[in-house]
C-alpha cells in the first residue's frame, strides 16, 4: 500500500459522561476514496470533528503527509489542506457563486475585493468538477441542492486540499446527482486526492469506496477494502452482531405470537404513502402485538410512525382502526382514534420543560378528553402518583418541572402521558435511546405486560437485538420502503439482518410449522 | 425643596395613604414568604409609592364625594385601566409565544366605531356592541394569520397595527369626534359601588380570564404550546384554534379599552387614542413575569404592572416631567424591575454591593 496521506492514530474523545471515541487509527491514502460507517453515536462524526478541528483530542496524533498536525478549528485545519463538506448546505444565498466559492479568501487589490481574480479562480476550481456550465456571477440561492453541494465541493477544494471530507453529502440527491457527484469523486481520486466518504447509503459505498472503516460505539471495529467485505459482514460490522450465531437468550413478549394471531385486528394500514418520504406502508396491528419497525438509519422507519400519526400525514392511503375506517390528518385524530405515540426527540417532540411532572402526565389525556372541563386536582393529582409509582419515576415530587429529571424518568413521564389514556396502539419511537439499562428493562417489561392486556404495539428501534426480544412481528424497511415481514416468534437479530442487507434469505430459523401457521392466520 | 417636601408629606400622611403603604408592604412580605414572583413588581410599586409619599402633594389622598372616592389613587386606577385590560389580553397571547402589536389601533378603531355609530342613531349598548364586534374580528383577523397562514406573530400584527389606525381614520374622517351621551360617559367617568367603572370593567375581564386560565384546560394548553409547541401538537393539544381564539380575546379587550378611552374623553380621535399602549401592555406583561419566551405566564402580576406603569407615568406627571422626555425615566424604571426579576441579574446586583470588593482587606502575614 502507499503511504497514507492522512494518518490519525489513536484518538480519543470524551465528552462529560460518554468516551465518544476511543483509541481509533484511521488512515487515508492518496488517491483513494474511503467510505466511514456506523449506526448514530458510533463516532463518525466525532472523527471528523477531531481531524478538522472542531474538538481537540484528549489523545492520539493526526499526521497529514507525514507531518504531524493539531489543527485548532476547521479554519486551521484548512490551512494544513483539509477540507470538509458539510450535509448541510452552508453556503450564503443572496452571494454569486464565485464569491461563495472564495469566501474569506477573497484575492484584493488595493484593499478591495478584486472580483475579476475572484472569478477567474472560482471558474478554475468549477472546471476542475466539470461544471463549465456554471455562470460565477449567478446567485447561489436560486441553484438546486445538487448544484449548491458542488459549490460547496468546489468551495472546498480552492484551497489546495489534499484530503477532502465529505460528510453525508447525497443525503439530498436524486439518483442522477448522485451519480453526478460520484464522477466527480471519481476524478478528484485521480488527481490524487485522499477522500472521506461518510454515508449511511449502503448501495453508495460499493458503488465508488476502495476500502471501508467501520466504527461502532465509538471504537474501531475494522478497516477493509470494499472486495474483501460483502454487505452482510459490512452490516454486521456496523450492529455488531454476529449473524451466524444462534440460540436465542431472550423470550420476551415475542415467544407468545402464535396465540396473538388469532387476536382481532386493532389497527391496519393500507398503502399508506407521503410521496417523497415513506411508503407505500401496509400492514395489520392485532390486539396484544408487537411489531417492530427495523432498518437502518434512514430506512423510513420514524417517518413510517409520524405517518401512522399524522405528525407528518399520509398523502394517499387508509387506516382503519377496529375495522373501522379513520382520516388521520393531524396528531388530534389519530389520539381520538386510539393511537399514542411517543416520538424520538424526547426534547424537541416529548417534553413540556417548564412544566410539572403532573402537568406533562395528564397533558394528552386532557386534551382528548375536553378544551372545557378541565379534569379535577385531586384526579390529576392521583393519575400522576399512579404513574409516577407504577413507572417507578425518580422524584422529589409530582409537581417537580420534567426538565429537572433525567433522560430515562422523563421517557418514563412521557410513556405515562400515553397510558393515562389507555391507548389502542402504542408507537414508541426509539423509547429506550439515551437512558440508562435500568430504566431500558423497566421500558421493556412495560411493553410485554401491555400487549398482555391487548395493546398493541409499534416498536422502533436501532437495536435489533430489542427488536427481536420484544417484537412478535417485525416490519423491515429499507431506503424508505417497506421490504418485507417477519414473523418475529423464532426470529434471530441475524434473519433481520440479512433482510435489512437486501440478501433475500429464508427462514432457515423459522420453524415450518410456525411460518405456516402465521401465513395462514394473515390471510384469515 | 424640604418645604415641599413637608407639604406633600402632610397631604399624604393621612390613615388612607399610610393604609396603601402598609398594605403594599404587608402584601410584599406574604409574596416574599410565600416566594411568589409577583413580589418584584410590587417592590418596584412600592418604591415609588414611597418616593411619592415624599415628594408629590395629595398623591395618596382619597376623598369621598357624591358617594364615590376620588383622588390620585383612584385616578391611577382608572387611567390605567387600558394598559390593564390590553395587557390582561396580551399576556394571554405572549404566553402562547405570540404578541399583539395592534391592541392600540384596535382601541382607537373600537371606540371610532362606537362613537360613529351613535352619531348614525344607534343607542349607545347597540354602539358599544357593534365596537366590541369589530375590535374581537381584528383579534381573529390576527389570529387567522398567525395560527392559519404562519405568519410571525410580529408581522401580522404589526401589519393589522397599521392597517387599523388607517381604518379608525377612515371611520372618522380623520377627526376627532366628540359625542355626548350619559350612558356612553358612565363607561369612563361614571362610578359604581364608589369607585370608578372602568376598573370595575377591568375586574370583569380579569376574572374571565382568569377563571378561563385556572379553571379551564385553556391555561394548560397556553403553557405547554408556549413552552413547547412541536411536542403539544404531538399531544393532542389544538395548537392553533387556541392561538385563534386567544388573539380573538386579545382584540376584544382592546375594544373594552377602547370605549373607555373614547368615553373618558367622549370624544373618538382616531390618531391619538392608543398611541404606543402596545408597548406599555407589554412591558406591564413582562414587569408581571410573564416571559416573552411563552410558557408560564401570570394574570395577576400583568395587572400588578399594569398599576406599576400607569403609577409611574403619573408621579412624572406630578413631577412635572415634560411629556415629551416622559418615557426616558419611564424606560429606566421599567429596566430596574426587569433587572429585579432575573435571578442572575439580582445576584450580580448583590454581588457590587458588597463592600468588601471595593476596599479589600489587606493581606497580613
Amino acid at each position: 500500500m502507499t503511504e497514507p496521506l492522512l494518518l490519525a492514530r489513536g484518538l480519543s474523545k470524551s465528552f462529560p459522561g460518554v468516551k465518544a471515541l476511543a483509541n481509533v487509527t484511521f488512515d487515508v491514502a492518496p488517491g483513494e476514496i474511503h467510505a466511514l460507517m456506523g449506526e448514530n453515536g458510533a463516532g463518525k462524526s466525532t472523527l471528523i470533528k477531531l481531524l478538522t478541528g472542531v474538538y481537540q483530542p484528549d489523545s492520539g496524533e493526526v499526521t497529514l503527509a507525514g507531518r504531524a498536525i493539531a489543527p485548532k478549528n476547521p479554519r486551521d485545519a484548512e490551512s494544513f489542506g483539509l477540507s470538509t463538506v458539510y450535509q448541510e448546505i452552508n453556503l450564503i444565498p443572496h452571494l454569486s457563486i464565485g464569491e461563495n466559492i472564495m469566501l474569506g479568501r477573497q484575492p484584493t487589490r488595493f484593499g478591495l475585493i478584486d472580483y475579476k481574480a475572484l472569478n477567474l479562480r472560482a471558474k478554475a476550481v468549477l472546471a476542475r468538477l466539470d461544471l463549465h456550465h456554471l455562470n460565477v456571477t449567478d446567485s447561489v440561492g436560486s441553484l438546486p441542492a445538487a448544484v449548491q453541494q458542488m459549490v460547496q465541493i468546489a468551495r472546498a477544494l480552492v484551497v489546495d486540499a489534499k484530503v477532502l471530507i465529505l460528510d453525508e453529502p447525497t443525503s439530498s440527491l436524486d439518483e442522477g446527482e448522485v451519480q453526478r457527484l460520484f464522477k466527480v469523486l471519481k476524478r478528484l481520486r485521480s488527481e490524487g486526492l485522499g477522500i472521506v466518504f461518510v454515508t449511511h447509503f449502503l448501495d453508495q459505498v460499493y458503488e465508488v469506496s476502495d476500502r471501508i472503516t467501520v466504527l461502532r460505539n465509538g471504537e474501531l471495529v475494522g478497516c477493509y477494502t470494499a472486495e474483501e467485505l460483502p454487505r452482510l459482514r459490512l452490516i454486521e460490522a456496523m450492529l455488531g452482531r454476529s449473524v451466524t450465531a444462534s440460540g436465542r437468550e431472550n423470550g420476551g413478549a415475542a415467544t407468545e405470537s402464535s396465540q396473538v394471531n388469532d387476536q382481532p385486528s386493532v389497527l391496519s394500514a393500507q398503502a399508506l404513502h407521503r410521496p417523497g418520504v415513506v411508503g407505500p406502508i401496509s400492514f395489520e396491528l392485532r390486539r396484544g402485538d408487537v411489531l417492530g419497525l427495523a432498518g437502518l438509519l434512514g430506512s423510513g422507519r420514524s417517518e413510517t410512525a409520524r405517518m401512522l400519526f399524522g405528525a407528518d400525514p399520509a398523502e394517499t392511503g387508509t387506516i382503519y382502526v377496529d375495522q373501522v375506517r379513520v382520516n388521520i390528518r393531524a396528531p388530534k385524530d389519530a389520539i381520538r382514534a386510539g393511537l399514542a405515540f411517543s416520538a424520538e426527540e424526547r426534547k424537541l417532540e416529548g417534553i413540556i420543560p417548564n412544566l410539572s411532572i403532573r402537568e406533562n402526565i395528564i397533558l394528552a389525556l386532557q386534551a382528548s378528553k375536553s378544551s372545557v372541563r378541565l379534569i379535577p386536582r385531586a384526579e390529576q393529582l392521583r393519575l400522576a402518583d399512579h404513574y409516577i409509582k407504577a413507572l417507578k419515576v425518580k422524584t422529589p415530587s409530582a409537581e417537580t418541572p420534567i426538565r429537572l429529571l433525567s433522560g430515562g424518568n422523563q421517557q418514563k413521564v412521557l410513556l405515562g402521558r400515553w397510558l393515562a389514556m389507555q391507548p389502542k396502539v402504542l408507537i414508541l419511537d426509539e423509547p429506550t435511546r439515551g437512558i440508562d439499562i435500568g430504566a431500558k428493562a423497566e421500558i421493556e417489561k412495560l411493553i410485554a405486560e401491555l400487549s398482555k392486556q391487548g395493546v398493541a404495539t409499534v416498536l422502533i428501534s436501532s437495536e435489533l437485538e430489542e427488536i427481536t426480544r420484544n417484537c412478535n412481528r417485525v416490519l423491515v424497511m429499507r431506503d424508505r420502503k417497506q421490504v418485507t415481514e417477519l414473523d418475529g416468534a423464532w426470529l434471530e437479530p441475524s434473519d433481520v439482518m440479512k433482510v435489512i442487507a437486501g440478501q433475500e434469505t429464508h427462514p432457515s430459523a423459522h420453524p415450518p410449522a410456525a411460518a405456516a401457521h402465521s401465513e395462514e392466520a394473515n390471510r384469515a | 425643596m424640604l418645604e415641599s417636601m413637608n407639604k406633600a408629606l402632610a397631604s399624604n400622611a393621612n390613615p388612607v395613604g399610610i393604609g396603601i403603604l402598609v398594605a403594599t408592604c404587608l402584601g410584599a412580605f406574604y409574596l416574599h414568604k410565600k416566594k411568589h414572583r409577583e413580589l418584584w413588581p410590587l417592590l418596584g410599586l412600592l418604591g415609588l409609592l414611597l418616593f411619592n409619599f415624599f415628594f408629590s402633594n395629595n398623591f395618596l389622598a382619597v376623598e369621598v364625594r357624591d358617594g364615590a372616592f376620588y383622588g390620585t389613587p383612584l385616578n391611577i386606577l382608572n387611567q390605567g385601566s387600558e394598559v390593564m385590560l390590553l395587557a390582561i389580553g396580551m399576556t394571554m397571547v405572549i404566553a402562547v409565544k405570540g404578541i399583539d402589536l395592534s391592541v392600540g389601533s384596535v382601541m382607537a378603531l373600537s371606540g371610532a366605531v362606537c362613537v360613529m355609530a351613535m352619531k348614525d342613531g344607534s343607542s349607545f349598548f347597540v354602539a358599544a356592541l357593534i365596537g366590541l364586534v369589530i375590535a374581537t374580528i381584528v383579534g381573529f383577523v390576527n389570529g387567522a394569520l398567525v395560527s392559519g397562514l404562519n405568519v410571525q406573530p410580529i408581522v401580522a400584527t404589526l401589519i393589522t397595527m397599521v392597517a387599523i389606525r388607517g381604518v379608525a381614520q377612515l371611520v372618522t374622517g380623520s377627526n376627532p369626534v366628540a359625542h355626548n351621551d350619559a350612558a356612553f360617559e358612565f363607561i369612563g367617568n361614571g362610578h359604581f359601588l364608589g369607585l370608578p367603572f372602568s376598573i370595575v370593567l377591568v375586574g370583569l375581564v380579569f376574572t374571565v380570564a382568569a377563571l378561563l386560565a385556572r379553571k379551564t384546560p385553556l391555561g394548560l394548553f397556553m403553557e405547554s404550546i408556549g413552552d413547547n409547541e412541536r411536542a403539544s401538537r404531538l399531544a393532542g393539544v389544538p395548537n392553533r384554534s387556541i392561538k385563534f381564539w386567544l388573539y380573538g380575546f386579545s382584540g376584544f379587550c382592546a375594544g373594552v379599552a377602547g370605549l373607555i378611552a373614547a368615553s373618558y374623553i367622549t370624544t373618538a380621535d382616531p390618531d391619538r387614542v392608543g398611541r404606543m399602549r402596545e408597548l406599555d401592555a407589554i412591558f406591564a406583561t413582562v414587569i408581571g413575569g410573564t416571559a416573552l419566551t411563552g410558557g408560564r405566564f401570570n394574570l395577576a402580576g400583568t395587572l400588578l404592572g399594569a398599576v406599576l406603569i400607569q403609577t409611574l407615568s403619573i408621579t412624572m406627571y406630578n413631577q412635572n416631567v415634560p411629556s415629551d422626555i416622559e418615557p426616558m425615566p419611564k424606560a429606566i424604571v421599567i429596566l430596574l424591575v426587569c433587572l429585579l426579576l432575573s435571578p442572575e441579574s439580582r445576584k450580580q446586583v448583590l454581588q457590587l454591593l458588597r463592600t468588601d470588593q471595593w476596599f479589600p482587606r489587606k493581606v497580613t502575614g
